[in-house]
């Protein structure tokens, strides 16, 4: 879709009420279910979702086998990241604002400091007004908070809306497809999610339709103490398409939070989706304390001549730990990753993709920059697989590091498995620095070193930020910029 | 605050008592003959206690050194360490490497020196043979803990053979290490050789490594290789592993180079069942050069793993690893290549590799080019290809009148010879070339025809 | 306008001394040429001029309206209104061309307490610079210098030269590596910028691109002195006999 059809719908959008909000605060009084994980909790959480018997069974099935690897102490070590042992039993599982007449109605009622942390954390706040043609599904906390447009994408039978609703109001789309890309056994974090999610939105694009907005979920923590696990579904059906926006942000807190979610993605027969991130979780503060945990496990699956494309630009999270990927099942389907993560201060980013084809004439491309400032560390981790009988796959990785200030770390481990020789596969990898003769050229014609580091590396990251919807784009290049202050100049 | 360190999973090994039985057997050989010096003896403990500790490494869940090479069947078989149970004349070795006068040709049999295959030695000052118990940093470049197959390879630690080149002397011979297997009838034979080399200060050595099987009987092998390198040293280090189809190979390489020192490695890996080298350069002085070549050719069900890794700790250095493979059959090959550039070592220029040929479906590469980079001021790079032959050249080459098998086996023979050709001894390259002529009908039985056959 | 005296450089990695004392003054509507062997180290003045941090003044002085630049860094450099034509201008990946330009504009701009120029004066501007020099439009979309041939390149430097209008332009090298027609592109944008308040310090080992623009002033630098000064003939002499004569001379 291009930017004029947006702003068109945008217009139209803005002449009807549509009662669009946005739940930020920080004094809402919360629901808060007590700390830990057991039973009891699980049960409670589908309870106040007023969940059928079948999503409980599955949450508790979930747990059983999470509670089964905590015995076997089979959380993932091998990611390239140093944190202190989460205390899972210290956690909220559970908060929701009390009522949702409590939150605010419009930007107007926003705590005009929160508005002007959200500036500084590079989130244009204001923009968001702007960007009124995007249908918003917010995850406040743990719960959906409002999801605009649902009624003019009903219209075109798609169905956008929030996880606990899709549960009620299609429990046939959600029960096929649940757990059908990443299921509760996939990893530890997945198991976890599975068995206390407790929002997250849920999109359904019949055959044959283009989704003719971007759908949007916003994502923030605001809790102290909360843990964060939402989880996404989307399918776009046979000959559909749907352009997905997920931002994230947090507040600035002195402890660490988790967040463990878990996106599904599903392109049936020449469907396409394709999924833009911008993960900006509250990083902790420049000496490495608190910041969120992102430990996100995504993935999507293909039938033929299908298409799923993420997009990512992670400047956000303590610990980001976080691998998109796509199954190739079908046949001349077509797996993308475009992906710029950044580690400033005392970050820690394991990042990367998982392509695995199966099918014959599979495509997929990687495109991974990863920068790397103050004693920030950032590792590239990614998997090609081709499969026996991906005849004539191909696969192109480029993956890109860059280095500013000698106290970081930039680390690039691909793992590629190839057992078919009709196949063909390229992994190229390379590490830099913003050069001085570049830096001193930019300068000659009167840009400030700051400014000239900002627009290399930009730049630099170009190939990856072009992938995404131009007002994320936009987004992106000042979120980057935001990110780097005090790394340059 | 107690931080996710990576502890690797310990394994039992089934025949412990077997290889308990056969160590101590040694040991009390080794005290009869009143040989063993402390610190040798010191070793062999050091290794026989981790190997009981760790054992074979075949859980490989979060094992990220053996994530694809699966070794079951090493623990499942019975191997004994002893004395060579078969005799064998220098003609029927010399039928199947070379081993012309112009080298300095050292026959080990079962993992320990004969000198009655071997050349007399000592006709060059300053370039010495003596046991490995003579170098200094015996057990700290290869250390237990690094392998099983080290902590065996100590635990048996024999006399070796220490190659001592003295400041400013350039070997005038190449030294050929032969390691030949004669394999047991009535069981497998486990040998374990050891080499220790020195080369000083701007001295000059070329180490040539043969690996050969005499029989078709299953062995396991698993020789240990510590070379020092000091100042402006340099060393040119060629590895030909040709043994049978049956055995299991293990071998392990540790260098530690000095300011301005050059090793430069080039490996030729066609031979036994699971192979592995496991090579590590560690360039701790400035201006040190570190090139790291091979070519592995697999068939039938071979796998042939490369462990293959530097680490910078100084400025200025330079490495290079460059692996080739050319895969047939239903083998499998792996290239797991890192290189680690520490804080400080700016100015590092660092390239890595792993370019392979597919011939056939079944066969697998799995192929993990990795770098772990803590310094800003680097050219770092790496690649990895996978793929079958060209197809436009296999029909640029048949439209000029070349059949089929002809065009395949003249690119396969072309990929592997960038390789090949820079073995820098001719009666090596011309052997080398030969064994892969030798090598290429089997190749080829086992590819695949892909494209305009 | 610009004053160079006792100027002492050194590579600032070796400390190897290029430029051993040099004096020059450029006043407002001049053209000089340096020119000079290899290694002469014209390059490096043109370089020490616009700041470059790999050289390090040691002694002497630079002064721009009689005020010393020798601390201030590039951009504060360009904000007074000098430029620099490189011989080698750096490849910048993902950043175009345009972009590019129209930041410096508006620092420089910016800079001297002006208001921004609209995005549709700028582009206008920009249009009509690249038509005149004739540069390919479809290589402007691309990253700055990415893909560039040498000549492309220099093009280049005279559209940025030619956008931000500076009164001091300095070109280093511009002519060497063009053909006869970019040689000619690059003379006119020279003679079409001179101005009585503007002044141009030409770098060259040849007398090619002196053909077409006339200098005031002829400077031959030796190994990082300057060995003669004069007018326009001098350049030609040197054409008729090269450097030689300075080289034994010494």
């Amino acid at each position: 879709m291009t930017t004029q059809e947006r702003l068109t719908i945008s217009r139209e959008s803005q002449l009807e009420d549509s009662g669009y909000k946005w739940g930020f605060t920080t004094d809402i009084e919360m629901e808060m279910a007590p700390k830990g994980v057991n039973a009891d909790i699980v049960r409670l959480i589908s309870e106040k979702k007023d969940e059928p018997e079948w999503m409980l069974e599955w949450r508790l099935k979930a747990l059983e086998y999470w509670n089964g690897l905590q015995l076997q102490d089979a959380e993932p070590r091998w990611a390239k990241l140093r944190y202190p042992e989460i205390d899972y039993q210290d956690i909220y599982y559970y908060a929701a604002p009390k009522t949702l007449d409590d939150a605010p109605k419009s930007l107007d009622e926003v705590d005009p400091e929160m508005l002007e942390t959200f500036d500084k954390l590079g989130i244009p706040l204001h923009e968001r007004e702007r960007l009124a043609g995007v249908a918003v599904d917010a995850v406040f906390d743990s719960v959906s908070v409002a999801t605009t447009y649902a009624d003019q994408l009903e219209e075109r039978g798609i169905i956008f809306c929030s996880f606990t609703e899709a549960v009620q109001k299609h429990p046939e789309l959600v029960q096929k497809y649940l757990g059908s890309v990443v299921p509760y056994t996939d990893n530890f974090f997945a198991a976890l999610n599975s068995a206390v999610f407790s929002d997250g939105s849920f999109a359904y694009i019949p055959p044959g339709v283009r989704c003719p907005i971007e759908l949007m979920t916003y994502f923030r923590i605001n809790t102290e103490g909360t843990g964060q696990f939402e989880r996404t579904l989307i399918v776009a059906d046979e000959g559909a398409y749907v352009s997905y926006l997920e931002g994230c942000t947090a507040p600035i807190r002195r402890t660490s939070q988790l967040h463990a979610a878990v996106v599904e993605l599903v392109s049936l027969d020449r469907g396409e989706i394709k999924y833009s991130t911008i993960q900006n979780w509250y990083p902790g503060t420049k000496d490495g304390q608190g910041g969120v945990y992102n430990f996100v496990t995504k993935r999507g699956i293909t039938g033929n001549d299908a298409k799923i494309s993420w997009t990512q630009v992670e400047t956000g999270s303590a610990i980001t730990w976080k691998y998109p990927s796509v199954i190739l099942r079908g046949d001349n389907s077509v797996g993308e990753f475009y992906s710029v993560a950044l580690a400033n201060n005392y970050q820690q980013a394991d990042t990367g993709t998982k392509m695995i084809h199966i099918g014959k004439n599979t495509k997929s491309t990687i495109v991974s920059k990863g920068i790397s400032a103050g004693h920030g560390e950032n590792t590239y981790r990614g998997g090609v697989k081709i499969l026996p009988g991906a005849e004539n796959a191909t696969n192109h990785t480029q993956c890109d590091s860059l280095l500013v200030g000698d106290q970081c770390g930039a680390h690039t481990v691909p793992y590629i498995e190839v057992r078919n020789p009709t196949a063909r596969l390229e992994h190229e990898a390379s590490t830099s620095k913003v050069s001085d003769e570049q830096l001193f050229y930019l300068m000659a014609r009167g840009i400030s070193e700051e400014d000239a580091h900002y627009m290399i590396i930009t730049g630099w990251s170009r190939d990856v930020i072009k992938e995404l919807p131009f007002e994320f784009a936009l987004e992106a290049g000042q979120l980057l910029k935001v990110s780097l202050e005090g790394a340059v100049g | 605050m107690t931080l996710n360190v990576v502890e690797i999973p310990t394994n039992v090994v089934r025949h412990l008592d077997l290889y308990r039985q056969d160590w101590d057997d040694f040991v009390a050989a080794q005290a009869s003959n009143g040989v063993a010096t402390n610190p040798v003896n010191e070793l062999r403990n050091v290794g026989w206690r981790e190997f009981e500790r760790v054992g074979f490494p075949i859980h490989r869940r979060g094992n990220e050194l053996w994530k694809y090479t699966d070794l079951r069947g090493i623990d499942r078989a019975e191997f004994r360490s002893g004395s060579p149970s078969k005799t064998f004349d220098r003609n029927e070795l010399a039928a199947k490497i070379p081993l012309p006068s112009e080298w300095q040709n050292l026959v080990f049999v079962d993992g320990r020196l004969d000198r009655s295959h071997s050349d007399s030695v000592g006709q060059q000052a300053g370039v010495r043979f003596d046991s490995v118990s003579g170098f200094a940093d015996l057990g700290k470049l290869a250390q237990c803990a690094d392998n099983a197959f080290v902590s065996l390879n100590s635990a048996f630690l024999d006399d070796g053979i220490f190659v001592d080149v003295d400041t400013g002397v350039s070997a005038s011979k190449p030294i050929h290490l032969v390691f030949v297997t004669t394999g047991l009838d009535d069981g497998h034979r486990a040998v374990y050789p050891r080499v220790a080399a020195s080369i000083g200060p701007g001295a000059e050595a070329m180490l040539i490594e043969t690996h050969v099987s005499m029989s078709d009987a299953a062995h396991l092998s698993a020789p240990v290789i510590e070379i020092s390198l000091a100042e402006d040293a340099s060393l040119k280090h060629y590895r030909a592993q040709l043994d049978n189809e049956n055995s299991y190979h293990f071998a392990t390489t540790r260098v530690k180079q000095s300011s301005g020192s050059n090793y430069q490695s080039s490996s030729f890996s066609v031979g036994c069942s699971i192979g592995r080298n496991d090579v590590f350069t560690h360039l701790a002085g400035e201006h040190a050069v570190s090139t790291l070549h091979g070519v592995y050719l697999t068939t039938n069900r071979q796998h042939q793993d490369n462990e293959i890794s530097t680490t910078h700790s100084a400025p200025h250095c330079t490495s290079d690893q460059y692996y080739k493979g050319i895969l047939s059959g239903r083998s499998r090959a792996v290239f797991s290549g890192k290189i680690t550039v520490e804080r400080g070592a700016q100015k590092t220029d660092a390239s890595q590799k792993d370019l392979n040929l597919l011939l056939s479906h079944g066969a697998e590469v799995d192929t993990k080019p990795s770098l772990e980079i803590y310094a800003d001021d680097v050219k770092c790079g790496h690649g990895a290809t996978a793929g079958y032959v060209d197809e436009d050249t296999l029909f640029y080459l048949q439209s000029r009148g070349v059949d089929y098998d002809t065009a395949q086996a003249m690119l396969i023979r072309g990929f592997a010879a960038e390789i090949i050709s820079e073995f820098g001894d001719d009666t090596l390259r011309e052997f080398l070339e030969n064994q892969l002529d030798e090598l290429m009908p089997a190749l080829q039985i086992a590819s695949d025809t892909i494209g305009t056959a | 306008m610009l004053k160079i005296e006792n100027l002492h450089a050194v590579v600032t990695d070796s400390e190897e001394e290029i430029l051993k004392g040099i004096d020059l003054e450029v006043s407002p509507g001049e053209v000089h040429a340096i020119m000079g062997p290899n290694g002469s180290g014209k390059s490096t003045l043109a370089n020490v001029l616009m700041g470059k941090p790999s050289y390090s003044v040691t002694d002497g002085d630079i002064t721009v309206d009689g005020e010393s630049i020798v601390e201030l860094m590039p951009d504060a450099r360009a904000h007074l209104g000098m430029f620099l034509a490189m011989q080698y201008p750096s490849e910048v990946p993902g950043v175009r061309p345009w972009q590019f330009l129209k930041a410096a504009k508006d620092a420089i701009d910016n800079a001297n307490g002006q208001s921004k120029m609209s995005v549709r004066a700028f582009s206008k501007l920009f249009d009509e610079k690249v038509t005149e020099t004739g540069i390919n439009p479809d290589l402007i979309k691309r990253s700055l210098n990415e893909g560039f041939s040498g000549g492309e390149k220099k093009r280049n430097e005279m559209l940025q030269m030619q956008v931000l209008a500076p009164r001091i332009a300095i070109m280093d090298e511009t002519d060497s590596g063009l053909d006869i027609d970019a040689l000619q592109a690059v003379a006119d944008g020279v003679n079409k910028m001179r101005s009585p308040d503007r002044s141009f310090v030409i770098v060259t080992h040849y007398q090619r691109l002196l053909h077409y623009v006339k200098p005031d002033v002829v400077h031959i630098l030796v190994n990082g002195k300057i060995v003669e000064t004069g007018g326009a003939p001098l350049a030609e002499k040197i054409e008729a006999t090269g450097y030689r004569d300075y080289l034994t001379v010494r």
